[in-house]
């Protein structure tokens, strides 16, 4: 579990980040969503420690990651996984070589034994046999796949995901929801996914953080999403016509059933 | 004002360097990316370093000849001279003036790049020191190689003195010799190493630092890989002052 203690954050006079304290839960996806400027990537960027804030803690189990020394904050990383909004995947290499570098750099594996993972992972992503190619000979949505093959190849603790589905068609969207969902659960990983997609909301969302000028203003799961009456949420998750008509209906259903 | 970035860049800079020294995890990793930074930036300069070089020895040949003229200092000091300027001058301060143009903006590119597409923070979140990864194996492969180049170079130069004087008849082949072997200063050569290594120490940690902490978009790293090469020329310079003051 990662918690955070009144956590905030300012750049300049600019305060992006004003007192977070939350808990992201093991074995479920913890989504933060909330409009553009609303400080999740921030917020984000803060839990894996690329930023350090102006006050506050973030404890991954018992430890406070800001009372690390380099070294303890690089070993904690190595139980890091992270899938980055533009995928981060190194153009130079081929997309075999993208999943064995962290295993180069951090474990003595034999040629073999990595040859092996790098299948594994990317069997566990649905991309068999694309080992040899580049990243930019595949799609946005098999280099996401690669990402995620990446992050998860030296069995991390944590999750981080960064907008997976920006770019993607909603059909493409949901698989890859389903896959971090699905490895979150199987192998009881703390996933954090910070998006502004409505499908992995209500998909998803086990674990609903919403932000709003640096604020969290709302916590709960995606059954709550429908029920509640938190004014941001309704506005920012409902926010076309058509959407607020369909939560309507849905609540007459939800009603009349309990009829 | 100016003194503030001086010292904020300066101290960034210094942190920079000492979190690159750092006992590598995976030395095999290192000990590849140095080799393969050492062809990067060894073998694809040797092309234009021979070029600059033939110019310089044929151009600091042919003007000294026309120098002398009809004076009466000999004509073997034409080869004193090109020997001289080349080792303790020309050959290590314009080729490494010309390497801060391609290897010190090529480097600044390849980290400013790696920096605007999130490369740096995921090798970061794997817990990769992306200072030592990055920055120790081109700064190692720059030392051992630019001293090489400027060795080269300067070779060059001296056959280009050769061919620029004795080829039209300015002087013959025993005279350009008899200069070439004429009050050698075995220190110079020295000098030259010494100013090899400590240029190509100052071009490759600069702009990689340059490179590291870019900021913003492509127009950022246009600039960054400018500075790089403006930086670099300018503390080139100013420390081949400094060298010349403390070695003569």
């Amino acid at each position: 579990m990662i918690r955070t203690v009144d956590i905030e954050k300012s750049f300049g006079d600019t305060e992006v980040l004003k007192g977070i304290t939350t808990e992201f839960y093991t074995g479920k996806p913890n989504l933060i969503i909330g409009a553009s400027g609303a400080g999740k990537t921030v917020l984000l960027k803060l839990l894996i420690g690329l930023f350090k804030p102006t006050s506050g803690s973030v404890f991954y189990g018992d430890t406070d990651i800001f009372k690390l020394d380099d070294k303890e904050l690089r070993k904690l990383r190595m139980q890091i996984g992270m899938l980055f909004q533009g995928n981060a995947l190194f153009d130079s290499m081929t997309v075999g070589e993208n999943i064995r570098f962290p295993m180069d750099m951090f474990t003595r594996r034999t040629l073999k034994e990595k040859t092996m993972r790098i299948d594994q992972c990317l069997e566990m992503v649905n991309m068999e046999g694309i080992n040899n190619r580049y990243p930019s000979e595949v799609s946005g949505g098999m280099q996401k796949r690669v990402g995620i093959a990446r992050a998860m190849v030296l069995e991390p603790k944590y999750l981080f995901c960064d907008e997976p589905n920006s770019g993607l068609d909603p059909q493409t969207s949901i698989l890859i929801d389903e896959l971090i969902c699905d490895l979150t659960t199987r192998n009881n990983i703390t996933t954090v996914i910070n998006t502004h997609d409505m499908n992995s909301v209500m998909g998803i969302g086990d674990n609903i953080i919403l932000m709003k000028d640096g604020r969290l203003v709302w916590q709960g799961d995606k059954s709550q999403v429908l029920e509640s009456d938190n004014q941001t949420l309704e506005d920012f998750i409902f926010a076309s016509p058509f959407l607020r008509r369909l939560r309507e209906d849905a609540l007459a259903l939800r009603h009349q059933g309990d009829k | 004002m100016l003194i503030d970035t001086f010292l904020y860049h300066f101290g960034r800079y210094v942190l920079l360097l000492k979190s690159a020294v750092a006992k590598p995890k995976r030395f095999s990793m290192y000990y590849k990316e140095t080799i393969r930074q050492m062809d990067a930036i060894g073998v694809g300069s040797v092309f234009i370093v021979i070029l600059i070089s033939m110019f310089i020895g044929m151009v600091t040949a042919v003007q000294f000849a026309d120098q002398l003229g009809d004076s009466f200092i000999p004509s073997y000091y034409i080869g004193y001279i090109v020997r001289d300027i080349t080792i303790i001058e020309m050959a290590p301060t314009i080729t490494c003036l010309v390497l801060a143009g391609k290897v010190g903006s090529n480097l600044a590119a390849e980290i400013g790049g790696m920096r605007q597409k999130e490369h740096i923070d995921a090798m970061e979140i794997m817990g990769v020191n992306t200072a030592a990864y990055l920055i120790m194996p081109k700064i190692i492969a720059a030392v051992f190689v630019i001293p090489l180049l400027v060795a080269i170079s300067a070779f060059i130069s001296i056959i280009g003195g050769y061919v620029a004087t004795v080829l039209p008849g300015t002087l013959s082949h025993t005279e350009y010799v008899l200069g070439l072997r004429a009050f050698f200063v075995p220190r110079y050569v020295f000098m030259m190493f010494v100013k090899a290594a400590v240029f190509a120490f100052l071009l490759t940690s600069v702009s990689c630092y340059l490179g590291y902490y870019v900021k913003g978009g492509s127009i950022e790293l246009g600039e960054a890989s400018t500075n790089a090469v403006v930086v670099s020329n300018v503390l080139i310079l100013l420390f081949d002052f400094l060298i010349a003051l403390i070695l003569t």
